[in-house]
């Protein structure tokens, strides 16, 4: 071992063993050491004096402070909702206008439908509400099914296309899928729903395509292309897409058909959430 | 004469044992190759039968041939040179794997939509290989290594060390194979399934039988302090293994068993395995390495011996106390959070006792952390373990913890623990090893370790500052209330918050990954015999002991 010293730079010589040319100084413990290991001792037997620590047989010492975390959280629970709920109430009781009516009550509720919405809407529908593709824009007033305060209610109580009885339900048919048309009918009523929007490329197509239209589209979509909210049939007029409006696209969604689907939030939040966000959404700039 | 003539009965038997063993093995293997009730399970036996059917045919052809392996004399250092092998190979591959994930978590494209490569598989993948695989590697060589010479004895049993090391590395490939095809207990840090834990405790035992009956050999008539930690490493994580994965298998060939306990219970019992994972096998064990490592590569006596004692102690008996720490604020009753707490602060001291012996014994000598960057790894790895073991019982404290748990802040202090305390460690223990297993003057390249060094040094830190910035933001973003009581921030928008973090975490771990190839060649071009080219700025204790003059001691017959 290259260590010739014998004794340590705080002046103690080795414990006389050496285990393959390693040795051991016989320093004694830092003092500091001792000394904060020994205070933490001493705090952590205060803690257990003034908080519950040690288990007995049926049960265990509750502390000087008889602290209880649950006992904590349900005051605290009780206490926050004891400071909101001289306008909680009147959200559950008042209907929709009375809300609207009164600003600090609205503010309250669109304060609250907008933290709801940031953890229940948002990851599909953007957190600006703004949507993606096959999510709908909320801030726009184009809506597929309802855009009223008591229609988004409705959807966000029930869903789209869920598993809840009481679901906004409605089914394109899979028009290619299904045989119904073929490619040539399928991209020529493509055509003719472009032109709806002044977007066709073909015209000869569109006008082949009007007349699929009438006969496949038009019940649910109308003559004109303005849509159905009673069937959930978007408005294919006005230049504002869920999945998109170029050609190949639209070739996609009439050969395949779309159905997205939206979960009810009756089961998981509760009435005066979905009232809030209701509000919320119905203010965002598109509500009817 | 007739001591020889019971070695060559021992060694018959050995044999005997070792053969009938693998052919079991074999046996078993097939049976669940063929009558197993999943395709994971089928899988496993085939492996199990590949395995031991490799084992098989080399014991038998040693045995007809009646063939002695190449080293029976001296230290038994062939298992320990695999071992260095295996830790250089899974440690980068837990480290790619960990990276992977990282920018994963940036840009969740890079899941794929595929089964085996989402997040959720290949997190128990990085946590199991950088653990397991690499630390516990590091661990079984290293021991294999330092038991021997503080012993001076050479390493018990003529099979077992090659089969706790070929056993090992089968329960590793077992237990990833299995998690990225699904098969999992779903126990952080615990994830393989029932037949897998049943095969690791058969090799763990192994283990601690091979490495006590070599304590038992010893020719010094004192255990050297290494040997402590590393043989209170083996015989907790035996006892926290089993105690953790006691289950029912739903059938006997097929992959899923039911967990004994339930609930809270459940739990406690997870936090108290995880927990003591961290203080026995990522901190005991390595302390274990440490305490041999650091005082040789110095060539300085360890600071206090004292210390040792009552640092060892302390540290044994009240780091098995702290796991309620992980649980605060949960269904576990109050005052279980409590002691959790307090012995986690208590822990404090026990915990720094080993850091003060490595920093300290540098004592006389700090010189040497300029012109040694294998002592600068060492000791950079020690001043890590310090900073992880104050920022623990800190963490422990319930206010503290109600902002930091849950958060990111968990993930860089694990990692601060982990990047810069084990890994530091146990690459420094390999830069001393390599050279000194293969019988070279000197590492290849010591400029290679200050490029190792000083990259890896800067991935930490990106790594760990990025985390805690991010997971006091997140922390803070979660509990932030508005005026009118609603929660001030939607959860999508604390992930978006974490982005730019997550990008900087992943950037520290690619300059780690670099780091551990900058290492493997430097390693690899040392055992293969090249040329060091700049031998003369090393140590002299880089070289293997016969090019120390007069420092070669044989070990004891």
């Amino acid at each position: 071992m290259a260590n010739k010293e014998e004794k340590s730079p705080e002046g103690f010589g080795t414990t006389g063993h050496e285990w393959d040319g390693i040795e051991e100084w016989n320093n004694p413990l830092p003092k500091w050491w001792l000394y904060v290991f020994y205070a933490t001792v001493i705090w952590a037997i205060g803690y257990w004096i003034v908080y519950p620590a040690w288990p007995t047989v049926s049960s265990y010492t509750k502390g000087y402070l008889g602290y209880s975390q649950r006992a904590q959280v349900n005051k605290d629970i009780a206490a926050a909702k004891k400071q909101t709920a001289v306008f909680s109430d009147k959200i559950n009781e008042g209907d929709f206008e009375t809300i609207q009516a009164d600003p600090e009550l609205l503010s309250f509720a669109l304060a609250g439908g907008q933290a709801a919405f940031g953890d229940n809407c948002a990851p599909c529908h953007g957190r600006g509400a703004q949507g993606f593709v096959g999510y709908p824009n909320l801030r726009d007033d184009a809506w597929i099914w309802a855009g009223s305060i008591d229609g988004i209610q409705q959807t966000i109580l029930h869903g789209i296309r869920s598993d809840d009885p009481q679901t906004r339900m409605s089914m394109m048919p899979a028009f290619g899928e299904l045989g119904m048309l073929n490619r040539e009918q399928i991209s020529d009523t493509a055509e003719y729903v472009m032109s709806l929007s002044g977007n066709e490329q073909d015209a000869e197509a569109a006008a082949r395509g009007q007349e699929i239209y009438a006969t496949s589209c038009a019940a649910c979509h109308g003559p004109d292309g303005a849509g159905n909210q009673a069937l959930g049939a978007p408005n294919l007029s006005d230049e504002l897409w869920l999945y998109g409006g170029d050609k190949d696209t639209l070739v996609e969604t009439i050969t395949y058909s779309r159905a997205g689907m939206m979960p009810a939030f009756s089961e998981r939040l509760d009435p005066a959430t979905i009232k809030k966000l209701a509000i919320y959404v119905h203010s965002l700039g598109g509500g009817q | 004469m007739a001591a020889k003539t019971q070695r060559d009965e021992w060694k018959a038997l050995s044999d005997f044992l070792a053969i009938g063993a693998a052919a079991f093995l074999v046996i078993l293997g097939l049976v669940l190759a063929i009558a197993g009730e999943d395709p994971v399970m089928k899988f496993h036996g085939c492996l199990l039968l590949g395995a031991s059917g490799i084992a098989l045919l080399y014991i038998l052809t040693q045995f007809v041939e009646g063939r002695e392996p190449a080293d029976t004399r001296g230290y038994a250092d062939g298992v320990v040179r695999a071992g260095v092998i295996a830790t250089v190979f899974w440690g980068i591959a837990g480290f790619i794997v960990g990276d992977v994930i990282a920018w994963q978590l940036a840009f969740p494209a890079l899941n794929f939509d595929l089964p085996w490569t989402s997040f959720g598989r290949l997190r128990p993948l990085h946590t199991s290989a950088v653990i397991f695989a690499f630390g516990g590697n590091a661990l079984i060589a290293t021991s294999f290594y330092v038991v021997q010479r503080t012993c001076r004895a050479r390493l018990a049993g003529k099979w077992s060390p090659w089969f706790v090391f070929w056993g090992y590395q089968l329960f590793i490939v077992l237990a990833a194979t299995g998690y990225l095809l699904g098969v999992t207990q779903s126990k952080e840090y615990a994830e393989p399934e029932w037949y897998v834990d049943l095969w690791l405790t058969i090799v763990w035992v192994v283990y601690l039988l091979v490495f006590l009956a070599t304590l038992a050999k010893r020719k010094e008539p004192h255990v050297y302090v290494a040997n402590w930690f590393y043989l209170a490493f083996i015989v907790t994580v035996a006892m926290l293994h089993i105690v953790n994965n006691l289950a029912v298998p739903v059938s006997l060939l097929g992959t899923q068993s039911v967990i004994l306990y339930a609930g809270v219970q459940d739990a406690m019992t997870q936090w108290w395995y995880g927990h003591n994972a961290v203080g026995f096998f990522l901190t005991a064990g390595f302390l274990g390495m440490m305490y041999y490592f650091v005082p040789k590569r110095a060539e300085r006596p360890i600071y206090s011996y004292r210390l040792s004692v009552v640092h060892f102690w302390s540290l044994i008996f009240i780091y098995i106390w702290a796991g309620p720490h992980h649980l605060h604020y949960t269904a576990l009753p109050d005052w279980a959070q409590t002691l959790g707490m307090t012995f986690s602060i208590i822990l404090w001291m026990p915990s720094w006792g080993g850091m003060i012996n490595g920093l300290m014994t540098l004592s006389g000598a700090w010189d040497k952390l300029r012109t040694d960057p294998v002592i600068r790894m060492l000791i950079v790895a020690v001043a890590f373990y310090g900073m992880s073991t104050f920022e623990g019982p800190l963490m422990s404290i319930k206010s503290v913890n109600s902002l930091s748990h849950y958060t990111d802040w968990t993930i860089g202090h694990v990692h601060s623990g982990a990047l810069g305390w084990v890994a530091f460690i146990s690459f420094g223990a390999l830069y001393c090893l390599v050279p000194w297993l293969w019988h070279r003057k000197a590492l290849y390249s010591q400029r290679l370790v200050e490029w190792h060094f000083w990259i890896s040094t800067l991935g930490i830190v990106l790594y760990i500052t990025s985390m805690w910035v991010s997971g006091i933001l997140q922390g803070l973003m979660w509990r932030a209330y508005n005026s009118l009581g609603f929660l001030e921030y939607s959860f999508v928008e604390t992930v978006e918050a974490m982005h730019p973090f997550y990008i900087i975490r992943a950037i520290g771990g690619l300059l780690f990954v670099l780091g551990a190839f900058v290492m493997a060649y430097n390693l690899w071009r040392t055992a293969r015999g090249d040329q060091p080219v700049d031998a003369t700025d090393q140590p002299s204790v880089a070289a293997a002991p016969e090019f120390r003059p007069g420092e070669y001691t044989a070990p004891a017959e």
